[in-house]
């Protein structure tokens, strides 16, 4: 496989962003890729590049971004691996898919991590200038094996590209020092994976002309060569038996993006300040993975966001509560050991009776743990991970574009009801995309807001700023705002006064009220709703959070095959939809499949007292569709001869 | 351009500067019943800032103050004022959300030694450099006093209490050199027992823009009962304090007859007469930063006196340092304002809709 580079030389003068079908295409329902390399191989853009183009094609889908902890773990070895991982098809998808149909790979030690997750008789795209024996001794493979080279690939159909060679040849008349070059081997890789699935280059070529375009066009110009050049590359050379098309997905019609759950977040977090017509403030540490939430807001401050970077978690959740006693939304963000931090603060906010919307994008494992992977197990954490009886509100995004919809509910609850919310999303859901028919902003309800008014007529008694009203919440009270100036503070409270109060019976009176309280807001949220199946029948599973489209795709399937399953997702999980216990009961049987060692089935255990059956995982990354269907089948056999 | 429902509230709440209404002292007592021990310096430290408020030129409404943990933290609940009682050392970080949202307010801290030493103490220096217009009183009493009397990060070495039976180890914190290191812009001290200067420099705190580090050396009856009595002792205290004036030399002693001079960087302490007249002395200047560094420290660094027969280094009281640098407020403010005016229209749906989307038909 010779390039032919004067071939390509003429190409490269021709734009082309053509997705015509010749006779030899393959089509099919969906498709899964993974782009496997080193940290430093630019994998996540190379796979946020293809997911953009797939999802202006009109595709669905859903992705996976894996990546270390580091920002450049040590080169060339297993742990420094970065994959990015999508599936997208014509039909609906749910999940970033259990198996690869490609995979990518820029090293040996990319192929050596991901093997595993490739299907037989899938296409290896390897670059063979990551298997030199430095590499190959770097991936730990023994000495003297090579994979590319011992017949151990021979269920696969692997392609081998010197891609560092191709890219050279390719800008072979560029003044681009030797380090550039060598960073725009993604570009080749994708242009090839661009030939092979039928994707225009367009967007990703007017994505390289705004990010380099201006300032350094030069290298713009080089990636956008070395693209062309990975695409005529795969045309001309006909690696392939053949090319693959995936028509457009039969989505619901109207406008659509694709969004990351974090993306998503931040947006929601906006469009509720402007709906509410209130200031939002910002007060958060960076954390992976949440702070691509403040480096979101951060742009939007024209909305009427500001943004505080803190010196630590604790002030970062401080400063929100101190701007919203001042009458800005007070929003925090973190991951479960940030949470932790903020925990007292937390607790000072459910006293104080203000709003306050904690944003916990959950990563895996206690202590650090593992900060890029996947879990859902700070769930009893939100829900009980203060001192003292503290109650607040817990809510859970389903999807990457639900964190759309569930931050904007957490601002409304949290301003409708002068209560601390919890919005529990993960990195999975964070980092994760997938088309997301976006809301008109005239679809989106206004949120009424009202303060406290001034008292300048001399009234006989004092302002009680704990007066409450039928749902037994209080009015926000703030500075500025004469005859009505009072304190507030963290020591037990009487109810209406506020004055600090250490009577017995207040304080049981005001611990009932502050559990009240939130549970009144469960006449403000919707009633649970039934996802796929009836609303009783033989086995319900329930989840909550991210395993919403693996739980969706398994219980579709089952139910194709005959079995009496239906599926129910928590979006609001404290409290609970008021209907929430009938619906279970209403079942034989109730599953729930969690990315943690059982933390919502203890919920329903204890709340509900049924016995509710586990499934659980804690791998760090979510559950592939054939493990939670063989997983869910163990239970319905074990039903069925119980 | 947007503006939200605070940016209306703070306009049509705007108080009329010039009928505010003839304010006391006593109309900033609230009506809850102070719960300090009889005779602890915090009494007189509340009856100064209740005394200082009438000059603030600020309506009633638009003072805060914020409250950490510890005894001094009770106070806000004495002012009949906004006030939020917080949890422990945060209060500088709850005082930066609500100055940095609520720029009209008049914002003041209120912690101890424990508070914003020890737990707070990264916020205290977090808060110094960022410079956020607010101004924080130190209730600095050397101890902890709600739980009982341990030692605290400003108690002498040495220093034998409940958690220390025999005597502490650590190394002190000199709260003002800190906030000298953090970049403070204001830094002040006062005590408890000299309530006309306290109030003075309570006023000084108020009227500087940016964060106001007023150190109050404050009595703690119970637990460290004279702690300071060597410069709140009227007998001792014209030997032993030095009160700081702008662009005066530094004089002390009974009958103002010693100086301070300085000996390149070197401070010396000079009998005034024969040898050396007040023209030879260190000349107060507030904006020197260098100095005020000396001055921080050179009780601490110099003194082997023993104030009787040796001459000893008295500890400095006044502005030991003021300097005007953009608050962190003023900036962020600015930013959100010039994003408003100069990003574009603050359209949501644009901002919805992204840059790149396609539509199912």
């Amino acid at each position: 496989m010779i390039l032919k580079t004067n071939k390509f030389a003429q190409k490269l003068t021709i734009l082309t962003s053509s997705t015509d079908m010749s006779t030899n295409d393959q089509i099919r329902e969906d498709v899964t890729i993974r782009f496997a390399g080193d940290s430093g191989d630019g994998m996540q853009l190379t796979g946020s590049l293809f997911t953009n183009t797939t999802a202006l094609l009109g595709n669905d889908l859903r992705t996976l971004p894996e990546f270390p902890a580091e920002i450049r773990a040590p080169q060339g070895t297993v742990p420094g691996v970065s994959s990015f991982q999508l599936q997208f098809g014509s039909r609906e998808i749910l999940t970033p898919g259990d198996e690869c149909d490609a995979l990518v790979v820029m090293n040996s030690a990319a192929l050596k991590a991901n093997l595993s997750l490739l299907k037989k008789g899938g296409t290896i795209i390897a670059n063979t200038a990551g298997f030199d024996k430095k590499n190959l001794s770097l991936a730990k493979y023994p000495e003297g094996v090579n994979p590319l080279e011992d017949g151990s690939l021979d269920d696969y159909e692997l392609i081998q590209i010197d891609v560092t060679k191709m890219v050279k040849e390719a800008l072979s008349d560029s003044d681009l020092g030797y380090k550039d070059i060598e960073r725009t081997k993604n570009m080749f890789v994708l242009g090839i994976l661009y030939w092979m699935y039928n994707r225009p280059l367009d967007s990703t070529i007017d994505f390289l002309m705004q990010k380099f375009g201006e300032k350094k066009p030069e290298i713009a110009q080089a990636n956008i060569n070395v693209l062309k050049a990975g695409f005529f590359y795969g045309e001309t050379v006909e690696l392939f038996n053949s090319r693959v098309t995936v028509k457009q997905a039969e989505l619901e019609p109207g406008v659509y993006r694709n969004i990351t759950g974090n993306e998503a977040l931040v947006l929601g977090l906006v469009a509720a300040a402007r709906k509410s017509n209130m200031p939002l403030f910002f007060g958060s540490y960076p954390i992976t993975p949440a702070s691509d939430v403040l480096h979101g807001l951060a742009a939007h401050k024209k909305f009427g966001v500001t943004t505080f970077q803190a010196e630590d978690e604790i002030a970062a959740v401080s400063s929100a509560i101190g701007a919203s006693f001042g009458g800005s939304i007070g929003v925090t963000s973190s991951s479960g050991p940030g949470i932790a931090l903020k925990g007292e603060a937390i607790g000072l906010a459910v006293m104080l009776e203000l709003p306050l919307v904690v944003l916990n994008i959950q990563r895996a494992g206690p202590s650090t743990g593992m900060p890029t992977k996947t879990e859902q197990a700070d769930l009893m954490q939100a829900v009980y991970g203060r001192n003292g009886e503290s109650p607040l509100v817990v809510l859970a995004p389903k999807s990457p574009a639900d964190c759309f919809d569930m931050a904007f509910e957490a601002v409304r609850i949290s301003l409708e009801h002068m209560i601390p919310v919890m919005f529990l999303s993960d990195g999975y859901i964070a980092n994760g995309s997938e088309p997301w028919k976006f809301p008109q902003s005239s679809d989106l309800k206004d949120i009424n807001v009202s303060f406290e008014g001034p008292r300048t007529n001399g009234e006989a008694t004092p302002f009680m700023p704990y007066l409450r009203d039928d749902r037994l919440v209080r009015k926000w009270a703030i500075p500025g705002t004469e005859g009505i100036e009072h304190r507030v503070g963290g020591l037990e409270k009487e109810d209406g006064t506020g004055n600090v109060s250490y009577d017995p019976d207040n304080h049981q009176k005001m611990t009932n009220i502050r559990r009240q309280k939130r549970d009144n807001v469960a006449l403000n949220i919707p009633e649970q709703d039934i996802d796929q199946g009836s609303t009783s029948g033989d086995v319900l599973v329930v989840g909550w959070g991210g395993t919403y489209g693996s739980i969706r795709t398994v219980v579709h399937q089952l139910r194709k095959e005959g079995h009496d399953v239906s599926h129910a997702h928590l979006r609001y999980i404290n409290p609970f939809p008021k209907n929430f216990e009938a619906l279970l009961k209403s079942f034989n049987k109730i599953i729930v499949p969690e990315i943690n060692d059982g933390q919502l089935v203890r919920l329903i255990r204890s709340e509900f007292m049924i016995p509710a059956i586990p499934i659980n995982k804690v791998k760090g990354r979510p559950f592939g569709v054939s493990e939670l269907k063989s997983a869910i089948e163990e239970q319905l056999s074990a039903q069925a001869t119980a | 351009m947007v503006e939200t429902l605070i940016d209306n509230f703070v306009k049509e709440h705007e108080a009329d500067l010039t009928t505010l209404p003839d304010y006391k002292g006593k109309d900033f007592a609230s009506d809850q019943d102070v719960r300090w021990c009889p005779g602890c310096g915090d009494y007189t430290i509340l009856k100064q800032v209740q005394n200082a408020m009438p000059e603030l030129g600020y309506a009633k409404k638009d003072i805060v103050f914020i409250s950490g943990i510890g005894c001094s933290s009770r106070f806000p609940y004495y002012m009949d004022t906004f006030g939020m009682h917080s949890i422990h050392g945060r209060a500088p970080a709850i005082a930066t959300g609500l100055k940095v949202s609520r720029p009209d307010l008049s914002v003041w801290i209120i912690t101890g030694d424990g508070d914003s030493l020890s737990i707070g103490a990264n916020h205290f220096v977090q808060l110094l450099r960022r410079n956020v217009n607010v101004n924080l009183l130190l209730f600095n009493n050397q101890i902890y006093g709600l739980t009982k009397g341990q030692y605290s990060p400003a108690s002498p070495t040495g220093s034998v209490t409940k958690s220390t039976p025999f005597g502490s180890i650590d190394h002190p914190f000199n709260p003002l050199s800190l906030s000298m290191g953090a970049d403070g812009t204001f830094v002040a001290r006062a005590m408890d027992r000299d309530p006309k200067h306290l109030k003075e420099m309570i006023l000084r705190s108020h009227q500087h823009r940016g964060t106001s580090m007023l150190e109050i050396y404050q009595n703690c009856i119970v637990f460290n009962d004279a702690a300071f009595e060597l410069f709140t002792d009227k007998k001792s205290r014209p030997q032993e304090a030095i009160y700081l004036e702008q662009g005066e030399p530094l004089v002390f002693g009974k009958d103002k007859n010693k100086g301070v001079r300085l000996d390149g960087f070197t401070p010396e302490i000079v009998e005034l007469g024969d040898n050396f007249t007040k023209d030879d002395l260190w000349v107060h200047d507030e904006s020197d930063k260098v100095k005020a560094y000396i001055l921080s420290r050179f009780f601490d660094e110099q003194n082997t006196g023993d104030g009787e027969g040796e001459l000893r280094f008295p500890r400095p009281f006044g502005v030991l340092y003021a300097d005007d640098r953009p608050t962190y407020d003023d900036g962020v403010n600015a930013q959100v304002q010039h994003a408003k005016v100069h990003h574009g229209k603050a359209d949501l749906d644009a901002l919805l809709s992204g840059k790149e989307t396609w539509t199912v038909k």
